[in-house]
């Protein structure tokens, strides 16, 4: 197989399962994602949408296949050298300690610093700098206990960008915003692709999808996922196969919206 | 607007830094003090000029006094120190630093040395500091080989099975102890004293007390980014159940040594990190050496008291336990409060 210089993450015939006396979670997934695109990873719930990002991440090894960042195996990569090229969103983390956003933040810096050291002002200001792109400058100093569920998703938002990755994985990363806060989302995510920044993430939400996405990763237990850009594989009769319901894709003032009946 | 927060950020922490530099000041200041508080040759403050012509008190002061002191400035940082580092390693801000098998693994190697080993000092410790380790090698066997929740809750789940079979132990030790000779002085050991501590003893832990503090201050601003979810940490560059295990074991270890020659100190490590994280926030750059000092200082007032408020010694642990009580209900009872130095 050719590699083509454009692309940044390859998925080569995965296969993937926790326990080797059950069927895998994730069969032959395939696909190759170019730099500065917006992939959605959409399926059902237990289709191994996190199970994917965790995949790619590195952090779980295929029982087959080849996960390629940059044309490089992705377990090749040193640790922290991994952590400049990759960030990770998780959908919701839970700490009993009064960190402020700022501190939390902060800790997106680790891989670029020298081992065992700690911040300096440049970590500093790129860590506000996130808060800031992000919207919630005001926040830096509140203890996480005293975040709301939405603005502590924006906060481990704004960690992976003061990581400056090249990939970010975002897991459902609009779950907890409300209709305000998942249209600012949306707005970073634009933003962060215009920079530069490849973006892969799991998504429940059609009109998010719609919105930023521009290849699709269909996943549906027991078939192979399907690959390919937004129009061509975010059909009707693609959606109302994978979520067992009858979806429409209607025009709405320009705008493609999903209806269901 | 950003480099204004950013100014503020940067003084901030530069303000952290002078009050870390005031508490190193304050420790040394009370470590003088200490040296010359005492009940010779009258209750109270013997005269530096004294030690020049009293051969007496200068013998006490360079033998008795300086290395009971350094023992309990170091048990105090050590204590503390691994505290803190446990309860970001386990995200939870209750456990303390024995929880691992390592407090009741020490009790009962200290009691089988009492009773089947005619209870020498140096077998003692040497039982006792065997023992702790053994207690935290079980927990981790046993840890790996459970098959149930995450690395941490079966940890967890070890120390605290691993504890009480060796409490179970103590138990039975004491029941079949002598009640006129053994008893007691496993009670006495229980209770934890600094009062025999000597230059070979504190020697004899110095080098693993020294690494392992040394380790764990390395590791202050890591040690932030090591609590995250194991696969959040992966994400940010670090092999989370290694370096985990490494700073476990740099805390273990001058826990596991200290208390092979103090006995049982409690409540230092619970709450001496509580009282650092009021003070310096939860960021461990500034927490954990804070939390060092404040545990230093602690541990030294305690012993203080120990061995000057009555003619006879009560035990530390006793006091320790009284304050850390004392101060852990004013610390949950007082409302939210944050400064932000």
């Amino acid at each position: 197989m050719t590699h083509d210089a454009d692309v940044l993450l390859t998925f080569r015939d995965v296969t993937f399962g926790y326990h080797h006396n059950k069927p895998p979670v994730l069969a032959q997934v395939n696909f190759s994602l170019r730099a500065g695109r917006v992939l959605a990873v959409v399926g059902p719930n237990g289709a191994g949408k996190t199970t994917l990002l965790a995949l790619a991440l590195g952090w779980l090894r295929p029982w087959q296949g080849d996960i390629l960042l940059a044309g490089r195996p992705i377990h090749s990569y040193g640790r922290d050298e991994r952590g400049r090229w990759l960030a990770l969103v998780p959908q919701s983390e839970h700490t009993p300690f009064d960190y402020s956003a700022l501190e939390y933040v902060l800790m997106g810096r680790a891989p670029h610093l020298p081992p065992l050291g700690s911040p300096g002002p440049t970590d500093y200001a790129l860590a506000l700098d996130a808060l800031a792109l992000v919207g919630i400058s005001t926040l830096a100093d509140r203890p996480i206990p005293q975040l709301s569920g939405g603005e502590r998703q924006l906060m481990l938002l704004a960690r992976a960008v003061a990581q400056q990755p090249r990939l970010m994985l975002l897991d459902e990363p609009t779950a907890h915003l409300d209709l305000h806060n998942k249209f600012r989302l949306i707005q970073i995510m634009r933003r962060l692709r215009a920079q530069g920044v490849t973006l892969v993430m799991t998504n429940h939400e059609p009109d998010v999808v719609l919105a930023v996405a521009d290849d699709v990763l269909l996943m549906e237990p027991g078939r192979p996922p399907e690959f390919g850009m937004l129009a061509e594989v975010f059909t009707e009769d693609a959606l109302s196969r994978i979520y067992r319901l009858p979806i429409r894709l209607v025009n709405i003032d320009g705008r493609r919206q999903v209806v269901w009946t | 607007m950003s480099d204004i927060a950013l100014r503020q950020v940067i003084a901030r922490n530069a303000r952290r830094r002078r009050l870390l530099w005031l508490l190193v000041a304050g420790a040394a200041v009370l470590f003088a003090a200490s040296v010359l508080l005492g009940r010779y040759p009258a209750p109270g403050l013997i005269a530096p000029s004294q030690l020049g012509e009293d051969e007496l008190a200068a013998r006490l002061v360079l033998n008795l006094r300086l290395p009971r002191l350094l023992a309990a400035l170091l048990l105090g940082m050590a204590l503390s120190a691994a505290g803190m580092v446990f309860q970001l390693l386990f995200s939870n801000p209750l456990v303390e630093p024995g929880f691992l098998g390592v407090s009741q693994g020490a009790a009962f190697g200290a009691a089988f040395a009492i009773i089947y080993f005619g209870g020498g000092a140096l077998l003692t410790q040497t039982s006792a500091a065997a023992f702790a380790l053994a207690g935290l090698g079980f927990s981790y066997l046993l840890a790996r080989r459970l098959r149930f929740g995450g690395w941490v809750l079966r940890l967890v789940l070890a120390g605290i099975a691993v504890s009480a079979l060796f409490s179970a132990g103590v138990g039975l030790l004491k029941y079949i102890a002598d009640p006129l000779t053994q008893l007691p002085e496993i009670t006495f050991w229980l209770l934890g004293s600094l009062a025999s501590i000597t230059w070979p003893k504190l020697l004899s832990v110095l080098p693993g007390v020294a690494v392992g503090l040394f380790v764990m201050l390395l590791f202050r601003w890591r040690l932030n980014v090591l609590s995250l979810k194991e696969e959040t940490a992966f994400s940010l560059g670090a092999a989370p159940q290694r370096e985990r295990m490494l700073l476990i074991l740099a805390a273990v270890v001058p826990t596991a040594a200290l208390i092979s020659i103090s006995g049982m100190v409690g409540w230092i490590g619970l709450i001496v990190p509580h009282i650092a994280r009021r003070l310096f926030d939860a960021d461990t750059r500034f927490g954990l050496p804070a939390t060092m000092l404040l545990g230093g200082i602690f541990a030294m007032l305690c012993d203080d008291a120990a061995r000057t408020l009555l003619a006879g010694e009560i035990p530390l642990g006793i006091l320790t336990s009284l304050l850390g009580a004392l101060i852990f209900l004013g610390l949950m009872m007082a409302q939210q409060f944050r400064p932000r130095p």
